[in-house]
């Protein structure tokens, strides 16, 4: 009778996984590659999550769904590289440094905001650490699998590692304002920066002298102890970390710029960047990324000199850059903000796309995987009508791994997994635009009945 | 002789340079008449005009149409390919009253009181706001520069984006700011317990009638006295709202707080009122247009306000009040980053979730206009309105459009704003990683 049941779930654990990944064919799009051009009344063949064929008149193999996408426009899956929405908790304000936290231990597969987001037509994000340590928590990348009840089926299976660092207002305000210890200053937050990377370099050092010494003939040393903070920088040091560091000014960007030199680190994303533009032959010269706001600004002084430029003066000085949300908002509208960009700095229609879909998915490393519609990638795709950067462009559908997550003929309106018994049906809640959503969990050290 | 002669030509070519280069920093507004020829004109009052031409003289416009002679001495501006419409007016902003959101010293808009209508927003409106010229390059020439804060919060001004004093900019509406307490939830930080906010939103709801009650009190009294009634100048602030000569603006948001409000309102027979914000309004879009209230929609990109709503509800609202009867006008409601540039682009999603294209125009133009009690003299390309008006080279609701020309009481506005300079000085930085 065990052996039964152990088949049993065996095969219902099967069948689960085999449904994250489904097989359909998208006919007579206008299919935007991003990456290989635009192709008129095109077809697209997504087998088993992946995209199998690009090309006109597919024959539909037997069996598999069929999206008429006739006079609608196919475009990769939108990818915001800057997230907050899926997680529980933001923060984790109690030190400068909290390396060793993830926020992969905190996903929350139900929240609404996933089907928001996915309405937008996003199909993958960037879930990140907040912005109130020098060195926060470890993100973790998502697809809008909406629907899992599960943690793990969220995240996006072999995504590389990476990590929130932030500079300025936020990391001063939490500890050198809130809690009186560096840093209190941008010069505090190089020096605990610098720190961190001295230390996680000197625990390298002792961990590979113990590892060459142990195994020699009469060796009677102790191992170092074990560090998991040491250890999660010390990834960074080796390059299998990939940084993604909130801030704003161009002093700060450029001081940050010299500590990865002076460290060898290579791989690294600004996100907000607002003056990235100011040091943009510097960021391209170094191959840093940016990763910005469309056109936020004024919410804060260190933003006071920002320009809804950014992304195209960045663009054109070649920074691969992205246009993030930051937002549960914004960021079922990205593919309005790319749009601005060609007000703010005139980009080419496959330049502003490649804002929201290609370079977030060059920075957070899965470009092999997603990002563009070319065969062999994911099977992640945002069906519009009307062009995705006209104003009057409408998701359709959106797919995740050749599965519809969103589809706007058949949406039932209420769209909850999970609805708390003890709610007030009759209450609302209204956003307050343009918050920084980077600072959540925070609020409480900044009001008067601070606990 | 010759030497000094050099030096002179010398200093003047510096001193010239010099006086330019400052121009070139920030260049004046031009005022004069001005022709706009071979334009596409969207009157929004009177229908489109193919190859039309506007007069813009002494500050108004002086003729619309097609085949008008263009009068002796008019800078002749060739609009042969682009479009011109009315200046757009967002109704709800705190522009000029802040300055950097994360700084209370920058910021005006927020007084200290429940019971404060004699505060004034047109006197802390600062002239020289950065946003200002970030806002008009945009097409947006006009905007209600609004108090925020407790119950009565005070006296919000219309302003045209052009001059240098407060009162230049002055645009001839006034309107007290009368946040109608909260029954909603003010965002996820907001922990209050269902019960505090009942409670809340009760006892606020009380004062409101108390005060309002004092105020007709004080109307009578002030007629009787022949205007001599004393000075309490909450009360004077509340006069003309009491007597229908300044419209009331209440700022309701959830369904609940909306009905509370048309109740109130028909209860203290308050003549002159407008709804603002109404995220929920939808839900009760029948009762609001029964009432005959208008209202200015605080921002159409919003996330639904109840998690079990359609995620594109509140890019619906807008059209659906419409579509029950109400008089609609957008406002983008972007206070905190300053970005109401992006009004067009919330009128736009309006029109992508179901508003008819052309109402969604009015909504951030005529009908605006025409809640302000200045669609006399702004709001639409008509002869004898005040030149307000903006040329682009396509929809101006699609963010690819580019703006060409704006004009504000017939100054022609130098399209220049600190985020244009940044970008000129940035795109081919000088020097580059180089040192030299």
């Amino acid at each position: 009778m065990k052996k039964i049941l152990l088949i049993l779930i065996c095969f219902f654990s099967l069948s689960a996984q085999a449904q994250d990944k489904g097989s359909m064919l998208i006919k007579n799009g206008t299919v935007l590659t991003v990456t290989k051009g635009t192709l008129p009344e095109t077809d697209v063949l997504i087998k088993d999550g992946k995209i199998a064929q690009i090309a006109k008149n597919i024959p539909a193999p037997q069996g598999v769904k069929v999206i008429d996408a006739k006079g609608l426009f196919v475009m990769p899956g939108i990818i915001d590289p800057h997230s907050h929405i899926a997680l529980d908790a933001i923060n984790e304000m109690t030190s400068p440094v909290t390396a060793e936290v993830a926020e992969s231990d905190v996903v929350n597969p139900l929240q609404i905001n996933i089907y928001h987001a996915l309405a937008g037509g996003v199909t993958t994000i960037h879930a990140l650490h907040g912005s109130a340590n020098a060195i926060g928590g470890q993100c973790v990348t998502l697809k809008l699998r909406y629907g899992t009840f599960s943690l793990d089926a969220m995240r996006m299976e072999g995504a590389p590692r990476t990590i929130k660092f932030a500079l300025g207002e936020n990391p001063t305000r939490v500890h050198g304002g809130g809690s009186n210890i560096v840093p209190r200053t941008r010069m505090g937050v190089e020096f605990v920066i610098r720190k961190s990377f001295s230390d996680a370099k000197k625990y390298m050092e002792d961990w590979d002298a113990y590892n060459k010494n142990k195994s020699v003939k009469g060796f009677r040393g102790a191992p170092p102890a074990y560090n998991l903070r040491l250890e999660t920088l010390a990834e960074i040091l080796k390059g299998n970390i990939l940084i993604h560091c909130h801030s704003y000014r161009a002093d700060e960007i450029m001081m940050l710029l010299n500590v990865c030199k002076d460290f060898g680190i290579k791989k690294i994303t600004f996100q907000h960047a607002n003056e990235g533009f100011k040091v943009a032959p510097e960021l391209a010269a170094y191959g840093a990324m940016a990763s910005v706001f469309s056109d936020w600004w004024a919410y804060k002084f260190e933003v006071y000199y920002s320009s809804a430029y950014n992304a195209a003066i960045l663009t054109k000085n070649g920074v691969v850059t992205s246009v993030n949300s930051d937002d549960p908002e914004m960021m079922r509208h990205l593919y309005l903000e790319a749009g601005k960009t060609q007000k703010y700095g005139a980009l080419t229609d496959d330049e502003a796309l490649a804002l929201i879909t290609i370079n977030p998915a060059k920075q957070m490393g899965i470009d092999a995987r997603t990002g563009s519609l070319e065969v062999g990638k994911d099977g992640d795709v945002a069906i519009f009508k009307n062009h995705p950067l006209s104003i009057y462009g409408v998701p359709q559908f959106t797919i995740v791994d050749g599965i519809v997550r969103f589809d706007k003929a058949s949406d039932p309106a209420d769209m909850r997994l999970w609805a708390d018994p003890k709610q007030n049906l009759d209450e609302a809640t209204f956003y307050e635009k343009g918050t920084d959503h980077c600072m959540d969990g925070t609020e409480f050290l900044f009001t008067s009945d601070k606990k | 002789m010759k030497t000094n002669q050099l030096i002179y030509g010398l200093i003047t070519a510096a001193l010239c340079a010099l006086v330019f280069h400052l121009d070139a920093q920030n260049p004046k507004g031009k005022f004069g008449t001005f022709a706009l020829t071979n334009a596409t004109v969207e009157t929004v009052t009177k229908g489109t005009i193919t190859n039309g031409t506007v007069i813009i003289s002494q500050g108004k416009i002086s003729a619309v149409g097609s085949g008008i002679p263009v009068p002796a001495g008019a800078e002749v501006i060739d609009c042969k390919g682009l479009l011109v419409y009315p200046g757009m007016i967002d109704g709800g902003t705190n522009l000029g009253l802040s300055e950097i959101g994360s700084d209370p010293r920058t910021q005006d808009f927020n007084e200290i009181g429940e019971m404060i209508p004699q505060m004034n927003a047109l006197t802390a409106v600062n002239p020289n706001a950065v946003a200002i010229p970030i806002t008009r390059v945009s097409g947006v020439t006009t905007v209600l520069a609004a108090p925020q804060g407790d119950l009565f919060a005070g006296t919000a001004a219309l302003i045209h984006l052009q001059g240098y004093t407060p009162e230049q900019m002055y645009a001839g509406f006034q309107g007290v700011v009368l946040n109608f307490p909260n029954t909603g939830r003010r965002g996820f930080f907001d922990r209050r317990t269902d019960e505090e906010i009942k409670k809340g939103a009760e006892n606020a709801q009380k004062r409101m009638s108390e005060i309002w009650d004092r105020a007709v009190q004080y109307s009578k009294i002030d007629s009787a006295t022949k205007g001599k009634a004393g000075y309490y100048p909450e009360m004077q602030a509340l006069l003309p709202v009491v007597r229908g000569e300044r419209p009331l603006l209440i700022e309701a948001n959830a369904a609940k707080d909306i009905q509370a409000a048309l109740k109130w309102v028909k209860e203290k027979k308050i003549k002159n009122v407008v709804l603002t914000g109404v995220t929920e309004g939808w839900r009760v879009a029948e009762d609001i247009a029964k009432a005959k209230i208008p209202v200015i929609v605080g921002g159409v990109l919003n996330l639904p306000s109840r998690d079990y709503d359609r995620y594109d509800q509140a890019y619906a609202n807008a059209g659906q009040l419409f579509k029950a009867g109400v008089k609609v006008a957008i406002s983008s409601g972007e206070t905190n980053n300053q970005n109401y540039r992006n009004l067009p682009y919330h009128a736009g999603f309006a029109v992508a979730y179901g508003m008819d294209k052309a109402e969604a125009l009015k909504a951030i133009t005529i009908v605006p206009a025409e809640i302000f009690g200045v669609a006399d003299k702004t709001g639409s390309i008509e002869p004898g309105k005040d030149a307000n008006l903006f040329v682009c080279d396509g929809d101006p609701f699609e963010p690819k459009t580019q703006i060409k020309q704006v004009f504000i009481n017939g100054w022609q506005i130098p399209l220049v704003s600190r985020q244009t300079q940044l970008y000129d000085e940035f795109l081919k930085r000088e020097p580059g990683v180089s040192k030299k």
